[in-house]
């Protein structure tokens, strides 16, 4: 069992809701920017104490309206001041927000709508107000609609919508009328408390129903404030809001970090030109998925293409030069002072105004999550002088369970435990936390909340992973896909699929190994890559299937197994999960034969079937195997493709003993 | 996401049907209109009336005289018959610049952008008009010349907040995709804020969801700003959604004029038009 527990740093706080923190900033910080939007082609900006106003009148304009302690309230939408403001409206009242994913279609909303009992539902625009009033029928107890942007509303039945200016508005007069108005806002906040729901979350559920998680004020305030502590964010950071806002990290960061620690929230213009927003407010601390960042690159290397031979000739020597020691110097490692220079002449040339093109020049910490990141892709970033890192968490526990810290960035683990964050490994590898972000509990489903969280506080992830040598927790499956080989050794597909993947000449994996002797994997070679290395070498081809199965490519290929096999050795966890035997197929997996979802993600089951004597082969040892495979063409055609597959034996190494590591540290 | 714009033009579409609008006098009379190229008759004494703050359409087979006829109403052709009254003046001659100072503001069929400028440059252009400052103070970009353009450049700003296009602010507009060109062009109308906009064929060539954004965008310009539509569209069942009154042009003569039901019930259009196409 491993347990790991982080230095417990929460200061115990009156401040443990979000309406007292606005309050708290509105008198440290009263003149400092709180939120900033762009609207006319022109940032806005509104203070601390403006933020405050705003939603004073607010909140006193809902109470009006009729919203009450324990209502619910949607919030949908784009990232705009005005909905964040009505979080916090809400929760001043003592309602709790819902927000419902803005790119959801009615029905899908209804069934949240419905769930959560939604009296209010604040919108952003006519398209949200039109799906809200589809579904109002059916949800039931839906008393008003208001909105943001009143285009196009204007014909709408003030009975059933009102805009938030005039809801307001409303609230402006009544505080100008009666100072005891101000007051009973005043004592209701006062009188909240960190333990009341402040928000539910609905996950959106790969599958079954979505399911509602409640969290507390203390869940968010907390967790914001321990992810400022660890990063040392104050109130001169800024970032840029455009996450959706019913997503948990969109709603920790540009929520609950943000009134905890007093930081500004941007909102873009709109959904089409955050790049360029990005640019304009230069963010410094800034999350995006890795497919974000993998778009950025991808732009940047098309425009090189198009670029001059001096300036691809600067870009690609520098952009050498930083591979070299640009992560080295980011960690404060010592670096040669000839390359020092080197990379200061480069940061100057290039490395500079490529951060400043991406938005990035005032950047101090950016995280990225949610997926695996290619170390390729990861290390890019942070050699141009990003401090980039990744994070690993989930709804239920208000984001941070891990998070790597300055300095001890690797790009295979997801780092270690935040602060006030325990984390232990189950018997089947399955990864639970205990944290002052572990929620509630779901929203009407105890079934569910009972077999997510232990009654002692410890939260199910769902995912595997084993903490290494280093004190970081690395994940590697889903722990419903992890298997185990005949010895008892776990055995988890996606990480050594994920790993092989990561390798430009190799596509697709599949991993196989649960109940057997050992672990073998069937590949796909990457066309564009390995054809791209054919051009060069002279190596002549016609068909995926003739260079799949060219001698040299089998070489290259067994090269990288090889490197994997050397590093899986010293991983304890994986050490057994070595390949032992592999194949190249002679065709690519494609979703038209079903190999592959739509989503392209790899159909274990149905491959296993398909290509049953492939398999077979694998583990009987012979050197050759005969397949016949049907595939269908791109117009619906059926066809044949018959090949004579190679299998190749690997070497495999002796787990590095952790007995031996720790002597070594 | 295709259902809820369906969905919200549909919404669009029933609250115009609903509102109050006041359809008012008549504004532009056209009266016994002959045009001639030599020998070939594009239009033949054909007289019809926009009314104030209605959405009008001319309808009708290709080559049946309707480009012609907005050409004839904002002047760019001189009927060689006929006459045309806007706002109380009849007149037989005028000339487009007389006619966009007037009021009249219009779109091409195919496109008339400067293709090298941006989107906001070209939806500036259409300030023009309305710019007092001469060149000398505009190219000293100060003062009086200074104040001017960032009141212009406000109004810009709404038009552009307005059709959704901050994304292409800065972009040239020959590098955008047709359904966005149109856009832009619809905003450099717009931004001579005028009484009657003329628009040529604005749906041509758009998906389906990209008309049904344009619908709405007419729709909202004709419904908050108050301003007079006339247009010309292939896409029947757009003009039966959004237009007023249709007028049914064939070989240059109007051959139906009326409510869209009204329209498309006259067995003279169907056998003309709606007939043939089916």
């Amino acid at each position: 069992m491993n347990a790991i527990a982080a230095p417990a740093d929460a200061s115990a706080s009156a401040l443990d809701t979000v309406p007292k923190l606005l309050l708290h900033n509105a008198r440290l910080y009263g003149s400092r920017p709180a939120f900033r939007e762009k609207a006319f082609g022109i940032w806005q900006t509104w203070t601390w104490g403006q933020t405050k106003d705003e939603i004073e009148a607010f909140a006193v304009g809902l109470k009006l309206l009729g919203l009450e302690a324990g209502d619910t309230v949607a919030i949908i939408g784009d990232n705009r001041p005005h909905l964040y403001w009505a979080f916090c409206a809400a929760q001043s009242l003592g309602a709790i927000p819902v927000p419902v994913y803005q790119d959801s279609v009615a029905e899908e909303m209804a069934y949240v709508l419905k769930h959560a009992e939604v009296k209010y539902a604040i919108v952003e625009d006519q398209e949200q107000a039109d799906k809200v009033l589809s579904v109002a029928g059916d949800v039931g107890t839906i008393r008003k609609i208001i909105y943001n942007d009143p285009r196009g509303l204007q014909r709408y039945d003030p009975n059933d919508l009102v805009s938030i200016e005039s809801v307001q508005e409303a609230g402006r007069k009544a505080l100008k009328a009666d100072p005891g108005v101000r007051k009973a806002w005043l004592d209701g906040i006062a009188a909240g408390k960190g333990s009341d729901v402040s928000v539910v979350l609905y996950t959106s559920g790969t599958t079954g129903r979505p399911k509602g998680v409640m969290l507390t004020q203390e869940n968010v305030v907390v967790s914001g404030r321990n992810a400022n502590l660890f990063d040392h964010f104050t109130p001169d950071d800024t970032m840029i809001a455009y996450l959706p806002m019913a997503w948990v990290g969109d709603h920790i960061f540009s929520y609950g970090q943000a009134y905890a620690g007093a930081l500004c929230v941007s909102c873009p213009e709109s959904p089409d030109t955050i790049s360029e927003d990005r640019r304009e407010i230069g963010p410094t601390y800034f999350f995006a998925p890795p497919r974000v960042f993998e778009n950025m690159l991808t732009q940047i290397m098309v425009r090189m293409e198009d670029a001059g031979w001096l300036k691809k000739a600067i870009f690609n020597y520098f952009l050498k030069v930083a591979r070299r020691v640009g992560e080295p110097m980011l960690d404060g490692r010592p670096v040669p002072l000839a390359d020092r220079l080197r990379y200061r002449l480069g940061d100057l040339l290039v490395y500079a105004p490529l951060r400043n093109r991406m938005g990035f020049s005032n950047l101090r910490v950016a995280y990225t999550a949610g997926e695996a990141i290619g170390p390729e892709l990861f290390s890019f970033f942070r050699s141009l002088g990003m401090n980039l890192k990744q994070l690993y968490g989930q709804t239920e526990a208000s984001v941070f369970i891990t998070l790597q810290p300055n300095g001890e960035v690797y790009p295979e683990t997801v780092g270690k435990p935040g602060p006030d964050v325990e984390i232990r490994i189950a018997e089947n590898g399955e990864v639970l936390f205990k944290s002052p972000g572990v929620f509630l509990r779901y929203y009407k489903n105890d079934e569910a909340t009972a077999e997510t969280k232990t009654p002692d506080g410890w939260v199910h992830t769902g995912d595997a992973g084993f903490i290494d040598q280093r004190g970081h927790l690395r994940i590697i499956d889903r722990a419903k896909d992890v298997g185990r080989l005949t010895d008892g050794t776990l055995f988890a597909p996606k990480y050594i699929e994920n790993r092989l993947k990561f390798y430009p000449e190799i596509k697709e994996a599949v991993a196989i190994g649960h109940g057997r002797d050992f672990v073998t994997v069937l590949l796909n070679i990457d066309l564009t890559s390995v054809g791209n290395w054919a051009e060069r070498n002279n190596v002549i081809y016609a068909s995926y299937q003739e260079l799949a199965a060219h001698p040299e490519v089998y070489a290259i290929i067994e090269r990288r197994i090889d490197e994997l096999n050397k590093s899986l050795a010293a991983e304890e966890m994986v050490a057994g999960s070595q390949i032992h035997r592999f194949l190249i197929l002679h065709k690519e997996l494609d979703a038209d034969d079903g190999e592959l979802t739509r989503t392209l993600k790899v159909r274990r089951s149905f491959i296993a079937e398909r290509y049953a004597p492939l398999i077979a082969a694998l583990y009987d040892g012979s050197p050759r195997c005969q397949i016949k495979t049907e595939v269908t063409f791109e117009d619906g055609r059926k066809g044949v493709i018959e090949g004579d597959v190679k299998i190749v034996d690997m070497k495999t190494y002796p787990a590095v003993k952790a007995a031996l590591r720790e002597a070594a540290e | 996401m295709k259902a809820d714009i369906q969905e919200r033009s549909g919404a669009a579409a029933a609250a115009h049907a609903l509102s109050d609008r006041v359809i008012g006098d008549v504004l532009l009379s056209v009266e016994n209109v002959s045009l001639a190229f030599g020998g070939v008759k594009a239009i033949s004494d054909v007289s019809f009336d926009i009314r104030k703050g209605e959405i009008r359409a001319i309808i009708g087979p290709n080559g049946a005289g309707k480009t012609s006829m907005l050409n004839v109403i904002n002047g760019f052709y001189h009927p060689n018959e006929g006459t045309i009254t806007f706002k109380g003046t009849r007149r037989r001659d005028m000339r487009p610049y007389i006619a966009a100072s007037q009021g009249i503001s219009r779109t091409f069929q195919n496109l008339a952008l400067f293709k090298g400028m941006t989107t906001l440059d070209n939806i500036m252009a259409g300030r023009a008009l309305k710019m007092r400052r001469g060149l000398l103070w505009q190219a000293l970009h100060w003062g009086p010349a200074l104040a001017e353009e960032i009141r212009h450049r406000e109004a810009v700003e709404k038009i552009i907040d307005f059709l959704e296009i901050q994304h292409i602010r800065k972009a040239p507009v020959g590098k955008l995709p047709y359904g966005l060109q149109k856009r832009v062009e619809l905003g450099r109308a717009l931004a001579m804020e005028p009484e009657l906009l003329l628009l040529d064929e604005p749906m041509a060539g758009m998906n389906l969801e990209e008309k049904k954004d344009m619908s709405r965008y007419i729709l909202t310009v004709n419904d908050q700003l108050g301003t007079t539509v006339a247009l010309i569209e292939h896409d029947m069942g757009v003009v039966m959604d959004i237009s007023d009154r249709v007028v049914v042009l064939e070989y240059g003569r109007k051959i139906a004029d009326g409510t869209p039901e009204e329209v498309q019930r006259n067995q003279r259009v169907i056998d003309a038009y709606l007939g043939i196409s089916h």
